[in-house]
């Protein structure tokens, strides 16, 4: 009887507590307060040399961005020189040796002005511009799989939420792409995305009667990023449409109802209940995705080892590479900490917006 | 009748649409499975037909054969199959009993454990990898030798090293924990008047009362055991203890015979697709109702 009244004896909760937490402590907090503390160090994973404190240099190598404006090549009599190609500039080098404090950067981008400016070109210059490069693709590739992925994930939902005979089969066909793991499932599209023979351009070629139809879609650098982003969709779309329809199915049907009766028709009661009514479990949907594509990986490692020209590298891939291929825990541990902060901002930032539609 | 009619049509639309969106999803594995039993000069001989798709009459399990006595796919079947099966067990303990101190059990704090549980959901593993790599590089590791007991250092290239960091998983002591706070009180109640105390009515009482929560916890602690990729590339290194996803990208990059690649692919697909197919109707109702109340 005075247990119901109390508090439970501190050894029981002990017992049932301890192995969790202390695994959650070892493996998720451990590592996190150890990757804060790596960014200023120059740790490395096997080394004979002791680590060594280094202040903010791996956030200085990580983040450090300058620009650089560089006026175009002239002839004696002030015209701009041009061949081929258009204006001429300056190399690198040269811009390097021009402003010695570029010295440790190496060019990221490039913007050239056009003539009514001065055919002025702005160099961003950075110690790490396949950093920039990494965080560019990441945005990218969650710009193009988030509201792909969303967008056929709620169809889906909308499809299998039909009173239809067959529904339960298809929600499996849908889903079935999900317990694939993303290994097996890189393979078989790196297979289909094969320029010369792959079905996806054999089909482009039958649909267009043209038999030179197809990009290289892994080999080209505009289109290896998309396809990527179709594979990881077609892959993952299956989970968030069941997160969809059990959304759908905690929508009463008299909001149909009343809304039937006010003479609303199917693409208002879209609007106006439907979307209303999924509010949540589209935030919960949105921020799961964005997790996912900001942690693309796996795929860019078996199909395009970030290639071709740097266009699939992403934050983590850059990552790994610093910190396992090349064994420099304290740079990887940086970028992994200032990725971790991007994520956490954006999911906050999404759960943010979502909460000012509330009033 | 015309409401019948216009009923009807909206019902067979409908019914196209999602086979067409099917063929979509289904036929990369299908065409994955179904190569599996071609030769290389059958699978490119057609690609751009249907018959891609369809089983030719010379099929046969040669790929099957060469992959299982040509790769060491067998020792990582065993090696994923021993990882998941101790990740699964392990993982359902643990995580459930932590759940049921913070669902049914009293104490300060317990609240705070819970927002931190709920915190670590987003913590994607991406983060984690690179120090947990050079923390359990350091970690030591009892062993007897000669009679004697000595620590090593470092778990690198072992089993262990790729069960124990994936035991605690906070998604999966977030759905036991909602599973349990709904269990009615009056069952362990009684329970307790009888002077049970709280392992029996954990192990009696709430454990054998939670089958659909074990069952989804289960399926996504095998799912992403079965699936470790990026983990086992950093902390294998050499063929003993590679669980079979490193091994599937190894083989890819070795051999030139796609019909074999795809062999391979399908042995490794089959065992997560049957746990899915068998466990699917708890599976899909808690993945979902996680996702509605989250």
């Amino acid at each position: 009887m005075k247990m119901k009244l109390g508090q439970d004896h501190p050894l029981a909760v002990a017992l049932f507590a301890t192995p969790a937490v202390l695994l959650f402590i070892v493996f998720v907090a451990l590592p996190l307060l150890l990757a804060a503390g790596a960014t200023f160090t120059d740790h490395r994973l096997m080394s004979p040399e002791p680590t060594r404190y280094v202040g903010l240099a791996n956030f200085q190598r990580l983040l450090a961005l300058d620009v650089a404006v560089v006026e175009p090549l002239r002839d004696a009599d002030g015209r701009v020189r041009t061949d081929d190609d258009g204006v001429r500039y300056p190399t690198w080098r040269q811009v390097r040796q021009s402003h010695p404090e570029l010295a440790t950067y190496r060019e990221a981008f490039r913007l050239d002005l056009p003539a009514a400016l001065g055919n002025t070109r702005v160099l961003l210059a950075a110690s790490d511009p396949l950093f920039y490069r990494s965080l560019i693709n990441t945005f990218l590739f969650a710009l193009l799989v988030l509201p792909l992925q969303c967008g056929v994930a709620l169809g889906l939902a909308i499809l299998v939420n039909q009173k239809l005979r067959g529904r339960v089969f298809f929600r499996t066909v849908y889903f079935a792409p999900v317990v694939t793991s993303m290994v097996v499932a890189s393979i078989v599209w790196a297979f289909m995305l094969n320029t010369d023979r792959g079905m996806l351009n054999e089909l482009l070629r039958g649909l267009l009667g043209n038999p030179d139809a197809g990009p290289d879609w892994l080999g080209d650098s505009r289109y290896a990023l998309p396809a990527i982003a179709i594979m990881s969709a077609w892959q993952g779309a299956g989970f968030q449409m069941l997160v969809f329809l059990a959304g759908l199915q905690s929508i009463s049907p008299e909001l149909y109802e009343a809304a039937k009766l006010m003479g609303a028709n199917s693409w208002q009661r879209f609007v106006h209940v439907t979307l209303p009514g999924l509010r949540n479990t589209i935030v919960f949907v949105l921020v799961s995705t964005t997790l996912l594509a900001f942690g693309l990986f796996t795929q860019v490692d078996v199909m395009t080892s970030g290639g071709p020209l740097d266009s699939t590298t992403t934050v983590v891939y850059h990552a790994v590479r610093s910190g396992f291929k090349e064994q420099d825990v304290g740079y990887g541990s940086t970028i992994t900490l200032v990725f971790f902060v991007i994520v956490l901002a954006l999911s906050w930032l999404q759960r943010a917006l979502a909460g000012k539609g509330d009033k | 009748m015309t409401a019948t009619w216009r009923s009807r049509l909206r019902d067979l639309a409908l019914f196209l649409a999602m086979s067409a969106i099917g063929i979509v999803f289904i036929a990369p594995l299908l065409f994955m499975f179904i190569s599996s039993f071609k030769s290389d000069a059958a699978i490119f001989a057609n690609l751009d037909r249907w018959s891609a798709y369809l089983p030719s009459a010379d099929w046969s399990l040669n790929n099957y054969t060469a992959v299982f006595e040509k790769s060491d796919l067998p020792s990582f079947l065993l090696n994923s199959t021993l990882i998941a099966a101790l990740v699964v067990v392990g993982g359902v303990l643990v995580n459930s009993m932590l759940a049921f101190s913070i669902a049914r059990m009293r104490w300060r704090g317990r609240n705070l454990v819970l927002a931190l549980v709920v915190a670590m959901v987003i913590v994607p593993f991406e983060v984690i990898a690179i120090p947990l790599l050079s923390l359990v590089a350091r970690l030591p590791w009892p062993a007897i030798e000669h009679g004697q007991l000595v620590l090593h250092t470092g778990w690198f290239n072992s089993l262990h090293v790729q069960v124990i960091p994936f035991l605690a998983n906070a998604f999966c002591v977030f759905l036991f924990y909602q599973f349990f706070r709904d269990i009615p009180p009056e069952l362990d109640e009684a329970a307790k008047m009888d002077g049970a105390g709280p392992w029996t009515v954990y192990a009696r009482i709430i454990m054998p009362n939670s089958g659909p929560v074990i069952a989804t916890a289960a399926i996504v602690l095998f799912i992403s055991a079965w699936n470790q990729y990026l983990w086992p590339i950093m902390v294998i290194q050499g063929e003993a203890f590679r669980p079979v996803q490193p091994g599937i990208q190894q083989f890819f990059g070795r051999t030139n015979s796609w019909g074999q690649i795809m062999a391979y692919a399908s042995v490794i697909t089959l065992p997560v697709l049957a746990v899915f197919l068998a466990f699917q109707r708890q599976f899909v109702a808690s993945v979902a109702g996680a996702g509605v109340k989250g």
